[in-house]
């Protein structure tokens, strides 16, 4: 099951740039929550704090609160143990090239150490099911590298091997933008599929896809969160202007 | 519709995709003339003064005919497999320190110029280095030190391997792209086994090719082991004595005053070239049959 995200004075650095500043947002349990914003906003930033992936990258820096649940990921936790509860699929997909169908979804229980044949197998043919590519890849698990896949089928395989974990929460950074429409649509299902079971952050560009797989939206602009308030409210009657000025096509 | 102008556009571009084609054919064969000139000499020269004795006798003494080279072939299996265990290791592990876990810091940048002065030093200084750190002080207390050994041939030749397999694998590795890092750490695996479990298998061909070149440079090296492994008529598999390697044997015969020693130096040129194609060959069949069609 999914748990709530609770962001308070969230700020983020890249060296001298101030990328986020002071977000302050809660992120509803199983529910999808979209991210709109021109390029560079920080919306991506933003998803990468609530995996403590941003300090990946030596220069970065955070400092407020997120709270996972009960737990605070930024007071005391380790970032192996959080991301471990908060799947990400990433912009591009990224299969591990030199596995296997079979080994890419395993991947994340392998190497933190699970070995048992059964445990692994059911596993793998659950999430594959999950994100809806069992049926298109079950004759060649072992036998195709992950990378042999369509965009759209890869793209799929990497939400499953984020479901194999067994997260709370999944964050999406733009799924669907290196894919064509049916490919497109086919990640959209899925995340509509998932909500239930998952809390859903999912940053995108397409305001249709917001409006149509998001229950809450935030917009993003500079670096601040200028506006966060359910979709239907956002897209039909925002109420700052510069939210209405983007999502109309003004800008951005 | 195809007016005048495009037509001569059209001439022209075919013209310009013709030449280069040419050119890039050309360079091809420009490269390979001279392997296969050298192998088609070598076997030429070679081939007829080989025959089992090559392979199963210890050389003869100088003015009798026949007699082989079989304790420098087994004396170059041994340094070779010496040289790789400490060059491999060595090697790799400073390559991911430079690609993964150091890059951008001071210790790394020292490394990685050391690593590039070391690749230029002749291999002459190698060898004399190496007697002056293995073979010529004298420390009772510490194995293979204070005399000729083919334990300090294989320290000569694993040093020279280190440069070429730190720098290759750093490159490899860099060539990895961040999204499949990021994929691995995104799953909460921990920084270290992310690296050994995908990026250096992502890299391992890469990584690979970069040993065999290494092996490849350093098994038809002579220079390092004069002062070192120091050659040996007879047969030894003692670590703690000189032994005999192939080049080395080539050497001294090719430079002998005997037509019988020039006929097996050239006979023993041949062995060492078709040894280092089936090493190179064999590790590359072994180590790409786990890997997955449909990646490359």
């Amino acid at each position: 099951m999914g748990v709530g995200i609770e962001v308070t004075n969230l700020n983020a650095w890249y060296g001298t740039n101030h990328t986020l500043q002071e977000i302050n947002l809660n992120i509803p349990a199983n529910h999808a929550t979209a991210l709109i914003g021109p390029s560079g906003c920080g919306k991506s930033t933003f998803v990468r704090c609530l995996n403590r992936m941003h300090e990946t990258n030596p220069i970065a820096r955070v400092t407020g609160s997120v709270k996972m649940g009960e737990m605070d990921i930024y007071a005391g936790a380790k970032p192996v143990q959080i991301r471990r509860r908060v799947g990400m699929v990433f912009q591009r997909p990224n299969p591990f090239p030199t596995m296997s169908i079979y080994d890419n979804v395993a991947s994340g229980l392998k190497l933190n150490g699970y070995t048992n044949r059964r445990v692994l197998d059911e596993t793998v043919e659950r999430s594959l099911k999950k994100a809806a590519l069992w049926d298109e890849v079950k004759n060649d698990l072992k036998k195709k590298s992950g990378a042999s896949l369509s965009g759209g089928q890869q793209q799929r395989l990497c939400i499953a091997r984020a479901l194999a974990v067994d997260p709370e929460v999944l964050l999406m950074d733009e799924p669907a933008s290196a894919l064509d429409p049916v490919s497109t649509s086919k990640i959209e299902d899925l995340i509509f599929e998932l909500k239930s079971q998952y809390t859903i952050v999912i940053v995108t560009h397409n305001m249709q896809q917001a409006a149509r797989v998001a229950e809450k939206t935030g917009f993003f602009l500079n670096g601040r969160l200028v506006e966060f308030d359910s979709t239907h409210k956002i897209f039909t009657n925002p109420s700052d202007k510069r939210t209405e000025d983007y999502i109309t096509g003004r800008f951005g | 519709m195809n007016t005048g102008a495009q037509t001569i556009r059209t001439g022209v571009r075919d013209w310009a995709d013709r030449t280069v084609t040419f050119l890039a054919i050309a360079a091809t064969v420009i490269v390979i003339a001279p392997l296969l000139a050298i192998f088609a000499y070598l076997l030429f020269k070679g081939a007829a003064s080989l025959n089992l004795d090559f392979f199963t006798k210890i050389p003869l003494p100088p003015g009798e005919s026949g007699g082989g080279m079989a304790n420098a072939i087994l004396g170059s299996g041994i340094l070779l497999g010496i040289a790789s265990v400490i060059g491999v290791p060595i090697g790799i592990g400073s390559g991911i320190f430079l690609a993964e876990f150091g890059r951008g810091t001071r210790l790394a940048n020292a490394v990685r110029f050391t690593a590039d002065v070391l690749n230029g030093v002749p291999s002459i200084v190698m060898g004399v280095a190496t007697y002056a750190l293995v073979v010529s002080p004298h420390i009772k207390w510490l194995p293979f030190v204070g005399h000729f050994s083919a334990m300090a041939g294989g320290i000569a030749l694993g040093i020279m391997m280190i440069p070429t397999i730190t720098r290759t694998t750093e490159e490899m590795l860099l060539m990895v792209p961040n999204a499949v890092r990021e994929a691995a750490l995104g799953l909460g695996v921990p920084n270290w086994r992310s690296v050994l479990s995908i990026t250096v298998r992502t890299a391992s061909p890469g990584i690979i090719t970069g040993c065999m070149l290494a092996f490849a440079r350093v098994a038809g090296e002579t220079a390092p082991l004069i002062f070192t492994a120091f050659g040996n008529n007879f047969w030894s598999t003692n670590l703690n004595e000189p032994i005999e390697a192939l080049p080395l044997q080539i050497w001294v015969y090719a430079t002998g005053p005997y037509e019988e020693w020039h006929r097996l130096a050239w006979a023993g040129s041949l062995v060492l070239i078709v040894l280092i194609v089936f090493a190179v060959s064999l590790v590359r069949f072994v180590t790409s049959r786990g890997v997955l069609k449909g990646n490359s």
